[in-house]
């Protein structure tokens, strides 16, 4: 029942983003499906791995998505990923983050900093792995679009 | 409205620009606008043109004897349609499938077209996505509805401050000031269980979640200006938002 509610909001939220971020019609479906399959994944590697690690492997998840979608439809891959990596944003962690300093709470302001910080490193690790995976695959073609 | 015949003929090199200007106001990442506007250059007929964007201002030069041309760039949004069609355009103008009119055109025509989703449409999305985030950061079903309710006012609230304040800063502190006011008001009525919870779904639509991957995306390909100015955006926005609930939080 968790996974299920999980799978419909996560999926329900990206598409919305997709509304949000003007994402061509057809592409808001492939939208839905990136940040649901990243966000479960996410979901079941965070209990058994480090945060960091989860969210590489949802980001590269959803850039692999990303790609083959960019490629089906010949479209950037951006139109595809920004909706994905949505759920995994630390949004959340920076706002938090800004509410300690407002709070004069300084230490643990710092530390959810930095925590963002890494995550949204990760994202663009998961990210630009994906792609370079994409570019090796594609350089064994002797055309290149 | 003048028809189009009336619009002088554009040069190659306001192609490359508008096509450029287009892309990085629409929220293409930074290598992307410099690969396209080349690409576009080069099957213009335009051979070792540079061009150097950063997120407020493009400068692109032709190559050879030509001057270079600056555009500055005020306003930034997210609009994945508009991204989508200049690439496609300029796909197009590479493979010889259009003439540069036609480029030119289309260009025009992508640059006065509005966004394709109604504002009420991108409220009720911002409301659900709002919903939906209460419930997978760990709210009970409870939080649903109030968080559905405060980040479908949210989002409209920083549409209209938007308009009314220049100042981006200070709509979005408002913005998250009221979205405090609202949550706190759900908690003291008793729908709802989790304020926090509630909250952080409600500012998702705002939060610069996108910027700070895309600041570290850009710092990482070695667009160093392009990386920290996005982060400085990044962080004056998560300022303003978290300064917005604490206000709510300091006051009750």
């Amino acid at each position: 029942m968790y996974i299920i509610a999980q799978l419909v909001t996560s999926f329900i939220a990206s598409a919305g983003f997709g509304i949000i971020f003007n994402a061509p019609k057809r592409t808001l479906f492939q939208c839905g499906l990136g940040g649901m399959m990243g966000w479960i994944i996410y979901l079941v590697l965070d209990p058994y791995y480090d945060t960091v690690i989860s969210t590489v492997a949802a980001t590269f998840v959803v850039g692999v998505i990303s790609q083959v979608s960019a490629r089906v439809y010949r479209m950037p891959v951006i139109v595809f990923s920004v909706a994905g990596i949505i759920p995994l944003v630390p949004g959340g962690l920076a706002y938090d983050a800004m509410r300690k300093f407002v709070e004069n709470d300084y230490n643990t302001a710092i530390q959810l900093a930095a925590q963002a910080f890494l995550i949204s490193g990760s994202i663009a690790i998961g990210l630009v792995v994906s792609e370079v995976l994409n570019q090796l695959l594609r350089k064994r073609k002797p055309h290149q679009g | 409205m003048s028809s189009r015949e009336n619009v002088p003929p554009l040069s190659p090199i306001d192609i490359c620009m508008l096509a450029g200007k287009i892309m990085l106001q629409s929220g293409a990442e930074t290598y992307r606008v410099e690969d396209t506007m080349i690409r576009i250059a080069h099957s213009l007929g335009l051979s070792g043109s540079h061009s150097y964007v950063t997120p407020t201002g493009i400068i692109f030069q032709a190559g050879g004897p030509e001057a270079a041309k600056l555009i500055r760039i005020a306003e930034r949004t997210t609009d994945l349609e508009k991204v989508a069609s200049v690439n496609s355009i300029s796909r197009q103008l590479v493979a010889g499938e259009i003439s540069a009119e036609q480029a030119a055109d289309q260009l025009r025509g992508i640059e006065e077209s509005s966004h394709a989703y109604s504002v009420g449409l991108q409220v009720a999305a911002a409301s659900i996505s709002s919903g939906c985030f209460a419930i997978m950061f760990g709210g009970s079903i409870y939080d649903f509805l109030p968080a559905l309710i405060s980040g479908g006012l949210g989002y409209a609230a920083v549409i209209l401050f938007h308009k009314l304040i220049n100042v981006k800063f200070f709509a979005e502190f408002t913005t998250a000031l009221l979205i405090g006011m609202v949550s706190y008001l759900f908690i003291y009525l008793g729908l709802g269980q989790e304020l926090d919870k509630i909250i952080i779904g409600s500012v998702m639509p705002l939060v610069p979640g996108l910027l700070i991957t895309n600041a570290v995306r850009d710092l990482m390909a070695g667009h160093l200006v392009s990386g920290l100015s996005r982060g400085a955006e990044a962080m004056l926005t998560a300022f303003a938002i978290g300064a917005g609930v604490a206000a709510v939080f300091t006051f009750l």
